[in-house]
């Protein structure tokens, strides 16, 4: 074992990152951090807005006008990644990290054969000959589960169903063995059974190599059966922090905790779903405190200063261990400020 | 205790010609509904759930007479559906609405949420041109939505608003049964929730039926009353909402349910991951048409289409398509998910 597993493979600190309208600045990641392990997988939640895809696009400097990365710091293995001149990053993405999306029709290419296409990557980055490269093709349509990859490798994109592209860009993106792999909804457009071979085969894939994985879904059952630690998003920030246990088990902040009633179930009977009244902030009006405080059932005074995502202080049920969460709720501020508000109901969601 | 149904479809078919060649022949035909029956009581809710490509919305549009049906009867309030000429149709109509998946494509954009709602009323006649004004308001109301924001453009809402305006189209000519296809699947969750809640207060309050396709079975069991499962065209599986999740005997519909993935880490479901994709409806599988799934399969799943029928210990209007289903059920219980050797074999 080397030094790497106490390193983070992918380490992002304050990302920010803004889209520059007619409007104004709309700052769609605002001050994120985040890190993901070898052989962990990373689950990012939001609702659309969040700024979950953004974060992910962002890691792979795949942000185009008007958006720009206007801070932070995104480092794989210690390498500083905004440091990296555009030819010098070509060399990471797509090798060192790639990144696999939601709809794979789009992200194929329908002109030329997926062989080709795997063949692309491994030729760029492998430097590969054409035999070799198609060896290599084989072997990873094989690994993805694509039956008779020898006759696959001649399909196009449109011959093949959405579960079998999928596999082919999960095919493609681990060509070169990257350090990290980012999925960006791989699952949103598929169904259900579906959906669970490409989970299984992402896990399979993940304990082979030791991959990092970071996987970005607005689906908290994806992210309870796929994640190890958590990132909860609500307008561009992270609300919530911890590992996928504490999370489901504990949520702390008033968001997570809605999200999480919010979702019918299909192994468990409920009269009536709890719903977070009203909508998103829209960028434009976001308001200069906690940006939930709108929405959220316990907002006081002190909301209407922005909170820090912390370790809450006041130990609950005696735990440390809570991860990190943003609300005021769980600092000692609260408690000064004299809110009649207890910990204890909120967690019970009363 | 023998309820009439308000709405009956008995061997609902729906083909579509498959075109090709330099006439332009049929060349062949996709099945996407192949002899379905199910009723619907007064104020109820069924759900008609599967994968995509089963023929659940064009089910939906089928028994509206959207999409004309190949062949089958339905039968409205005792009237049989099919018959009507178009202008009786269009009459019935404002019983039947639906309520569609994208909120953005279904509403105009040239229009205002309040002309919206009155070209509605307009066309079905069914509120005097001076009483319009207020039942916009009483509707707006209604959905949970201010009055004033009808003056606005659909543009200006929300995906949550806009398929709350959607709803409140649809209520506006009084109907008995709204289709509700994928009416929440382009929601967030805590919008989805509140859109949920919505259309179960308003069944409540009018007497509303449902006819609510979905593919999430998650949503499908707050909602329903009834669920039945299609496969291919096909219904694998009905019964009432109990019976469907906690003893399913379809080998799909267990498959269906240990597919999804559970919010909570501390329950690692013991999941049949079955293999493969769902075959082209243009060409299903002779037999049964799961048996190219299914971990069960048999020479006679290949020869023999199964019918609906319940075995001994099912609750009443609990039907499965499976020749397997005493021994599957004598082997492994009822219990939702099978164990995960079945799977893996």
């Amino acid at each position: 074992m080397t030094t790497k597993d106490h390193t983070p493979v992918l380490k992002v600190e304050n990302l920010q990152t803004s889209f520059f309208t007619y409007d104004g600045e709309v700052k769609a990641v605002d001050g994120v951090d985040f890190e993901v392990r070898e052989n962990e997988t990373l689950g990012i939640v939001g609702e659309s807005g969040s700024g979950k895809s953004i974060t992910s696009l962002s890691v792979m400097q795949l942000i185009q006008s008007p958006g720009e990365i206007i801070g932070g710091k995104i480092e794989l293995n210690g390498d500083d990644l905004l440091q990296k001149s555009k030819a010098q990053f070509a060399k990471y993405r797509g090798n060192r990290l790639s990144m696999i999306f939601q709809e794979p029709m789009t992200s194929l290419n329908p002109v030329f054969t997926v062989g080709h296409q795997v063949a692309e990557t491994v030729k760029i980055h492998k430097k590969m000959g054409k035999r070799e490269a198609h060896q290599e093709v084989i072997r990873m349509l094989k690994l993805v589960g694509i039956p008779a990859p020898e006759s696959r490798a001649k399909s196009y994109p449109h011959e093949l169903s959405g579960g079998m592209r999928q596999r082919v860009m999960i095919a493609m993106a681990l060509a070169c063995e990257p350090e990290l792999l980012i999925a960006d909804e791989p699952t949103t457009a598929l169904d259900v059974t579906i959906q669970a071979q490409i989970l299984e085969l992402i896990k399979r894939l993940q304990e082979s190599t030791g991959m990092a994985v970071m996987i970005i879904t607005h689906d908290l059952g994806v992210i309870a059966e796929t994640a190890d630690q958590v990132a909860v998003m609500y307008a561009g920030e992270v609300v919530e922090q911890a590992d996928v246990k504490t999370l489901f088990n504990r949520p702390l902040h008033p968001y997570t905790q809605g999200l999480m009633n919010s979702i019918p179930r299909h192994d468990v009977d409920v009269d009536e779903l709890e719903v977070i009244r009203g909508t998103v902030p829209s960028p434009a009006e976001m308001p200069s405190g906690c940006r939930f405080a709108q929405r959220c059932p316990y907002a006081s005074e002190i909301c209407n200063t922005h909170p820090s995502l912390a370790a809450p202080s006041n130990n609950i049920d005696g735990h440390t261990d809570a991860g990190a969460v943003r609300c005021w709720i769980y600092t000692d501020e609260w408690d000064a400020e004299g809110n009649p508000m207890k910990n204890e109901e909120v967690q019970q969601g009363s | 205790m023998t309820t009439t149904p308000l709405f009956e479809t008995k061997n609902l078919k729906k083909y579509f010609p498959v075109k090709g060649g330099i006439l332009n022949r049929t060349k062949a035909e996709v099945k996407a509904v192949d002899d379905i029956s199910f009723a619907i009581n007064p104020g109820e809710t069924l759900s008609l759930v599967g994968e995509s490509g089963c023929g659940k919305s064009t089910t939906g549009r089928a028994v509206l007479r959207l999409e004309e049906p190949t062949d089958g009867e339905i039968t409205f309030n005792g009237e049989d559906f099919r018959s009507l000429s178009k202008s009786e149709l269009r009459d019935k109509r404002k019983d039947m609405q639906i309520i569609f998946q994208d909120p953005y494509a279904s509403l105009n954009p040239r229009q205002k949420v309040k002309q919206i709602l009155d070209e509605a009323m307009a066309i079905q006649g069914v509120v005097p041109k001076k009483d319009r004004p207020a039942r916009i308001r009483e509707l707006m109301d209604v959905v949970g939505m201010r009055p004033h924001q009808a003056e606005r453009y659909p543009h200006e809402f929300s995906g949550g608003q806009r398929q709350r305006i959607g709803i409140a189209r649809a209520l506006s000519v009084d109907p008995k049964l709204i289709v509700c296809d994928e009416a929440v699947s382009a929601l967030d969750v805590s919008t989805q929730a509140q859109v949920l809640n919505l259309l179960r207060d308003l069944q409540r309050k009018y007497d509303l039926t449902y006819l609510f396709i979905s593919h999430d079975l998650g949503v499908v069991r707050h909602i329903s009353d009834r669920v039945a499962v299609m496969y291919l065209g096909k219904i694998v599986e009905i019964a009432d909402k109990k019976s469907l999740f906690d003893s399913p005997r379809h080998p799909y519909t267990r498959a269906l349910l240990s597919a999804i993935p559970v919010p909570d880490p501390d329950e690692k479901s013991e999941r049949i991951v079955i293999e493969g994709d769902v075959p082209s409806p243009m060409d299903p599988p002779s037999g049964c048409r799961f048996h190219t799934r299914c971990p069960f399969a048999t020479d006679i799943c290949k020869q023999e289409d199964p019918e609906l029928r319940k075995t001994g210990d099912m609750a009443d209007d609990h039907q499965a398509a499976c020749h397997h289903m005493e021994e599957i059920v004598a082997q492994y219980g009822t219990t939702p998910t099978l164990p995960e050797e079945v799977g893996n074999e």
